[in-house]
C-alpha cells in the first residue's frame, strides 16, 4: 500500500487531525497529525486491517528551533509498508498523549524523549530519566540547552 | 640489567635489597581489574587474547576491586560512571596503580568539545599513573603502557615518602 492510499485512509477517518503531508521526493513519506488525537489515531491505525501497524519502529523528539515534535517511525508486519507520523507541540508545554499502551516498545522509547527533550507524555506509566543520571538538571538535546560549569563536584567543560 | 631470576650463577643463594625484592614480585603480578567501558575494551580484551597474550607478564584480570593491583580505564568515562569509578577505585587495597587507555579516558577525547555528559580525562576523579594514547591504542600500545607502569614501579622505594 502506498503513502498516498495510507493518507487517504487516515484523511477519511479523520478529517481535521490529519495537517499536512509529504509524500513525494522524500526518504520517508510523513503525516503530519493533530497533537491531541494521536492516541486515537495509534489505536486507529494499529487496528485497522488495512492499515495494521503493528510495530512501532522508533519515536523520537525533535526540536525545530521554536517548537519541539514528535516522530513516529511505524512498520506492518503484515502489510510490509511503513509511514512516519508527526506531532509538533510548543516548547513551553509540550505535553504529546502517551501511546504507550498501544506499542509497547514506546515505554522506553517516551522516557528517552523525556529524558533528553523534556517532553509530558500524559498516560505513561513510568515516566523519568532513562538515560542521564536522576539528579540531572536540564534537557541536553534542546537547542538551547547549556552544558552546565558542574555536576557533582566534577568540571565539567574541557 | 636482568631480573632477580637471572641472578642464581653459584649457589642458589641471591643476595638483594628489599626494594627489588618487592618491586619484582609487584610489576611481576599485577592483577588487573577489567573494566572496559567502550570501545577500548576490545583492544584491551585483544590484548590478554593469545596474539599479544598480557598474561605473560603476569597480569591477569579480576573481576573484585579488592584483589586487584592495576585499573585499566579502557573507554568514555560518562558523568554518571565516573562516581562509580572513584568508589571502585577506593575499593582497591594499596599499591594500586591506575592506567588510562584510550583518547577518551586521557582527555575526553572525540567528545572534548560537545560532549555534555562526558568526563574529560579521568584524572579528574582518580589519579593516573601511566597515559596511553590512542583512540583506541593498538595492543602494543596498551603493553607498552604496562612496561612503563612496571619501570615506574622498579623505581619505588619502601624509604620513600608517598602521598596518600
Amino acid at each position: 500500500m502506498t503513502a498516498q492510499d495510507i493518507h487517504d485512509i487516515l484523511k477519511l477517518q479523520f478529517t481535521d487531525a490529519v495537517i499536512e503531508a509529504k509524500l513525494e521526493n522524500v526518504v520517508d513519506p510523513f503525516i503530519k497529525v493533530r497533537t491531541d488525537m494521536i492516541k486515537e489515531i495509534a489505536v486507529f491505525v494499529k487496528n485497522d486491517e488495512r492499515l495494521q501497524f503493528d510495530y512501532l519502529m522508533c519515536l523520537s523528539g525533535v526540536d525545530y528551533k521554536g517548537k519541539l515534535g514528535v516522530t513516529y517511525h511505524l512498520y506492518s508486519m503484515v502489510h510490509h509498508h511503513k509511514i512516519v507520523l508527526k506531532v509538533e507541540v510548543p516548547t513551553e508545554t509540550p505535553d504529546v498523549p502517551s501511546v504507550e499502551s498501544v506499542w509497547k516498545s514506546a515505554n522506553w522509547h517516551e522516557r528517552e524523549a523525556f529524558d533528553l527533550y523534556g517532553f509530558n507524555f500524559a498516560g505513561h506509566p513510568d515516566q523519568r530519566r532513562i538515560l542521564l543520571p536522576d539528579d540531572w538538571e536540564g534537557h541536553p538535546l534542546r537547542k538551547d540547552y547549556q552544558t552546565p560549569e558542574f555536576y557533582n563536584g566534577m568540571k565539567v567543560p574541557y | 640489567m636482568g631480573l632477580l631470576d637471572q641472578k642464581f650463577e653459584n649457589s642458589n643463594i641471591v643476595v638483594t635489597t628489599m626494594d627489588n625484592l618487592l618491586n619484582w614480585a609487584r610489576l611481576s603480578s599485577l592483577y588487573q581489574m577489567q573494566f572496559g567501558l567502550a570501545c577500548c575494551a576490545i583492544e584491551m580484551m585483544a590484548a590478554s587474547a593469545s596474539n599479544f597474550d598480557m598474561m605473560r607478564f603476569g597480569v591477569i584480570p579480576r573481576a573484585t576491586p579488592r584483589q586487584c593491583d592495576v585499573m585499566i580505564v579502557s573507554g568514555t568515562v560518562t558523568l554518571k560512571m565516573a562516581s562509580r569509578i572513584k568508589r571502585l577505585y577506593d575499593q582497591m587495597p594499596e599499591p594500586r596503580y591506575v592506567i588510562s587507555m584510550g583518547s577518551c579516558s586521557n582527555c575526553g577525547g572525540p567528545y572534548w568539545e560537545h560532549g555534555y555528559h562526558v568526563l574529560k580525562g579521568v584524572d579528574r576523579v582518580i589519579p593516573v599513573d601511566v597515559y596511553v594514547p590512542g583512540c583506541p591504542p593498538r595492543p602494543e600500545a596498551l603493553i607498552e603502557g604496562l612496561i612503563k607502569l612496571q619501570e615506574k614501579i622498579r623505581n619505588e622505594s619502601l624509604a620513600k615518602k608517598k602521598a596518600v
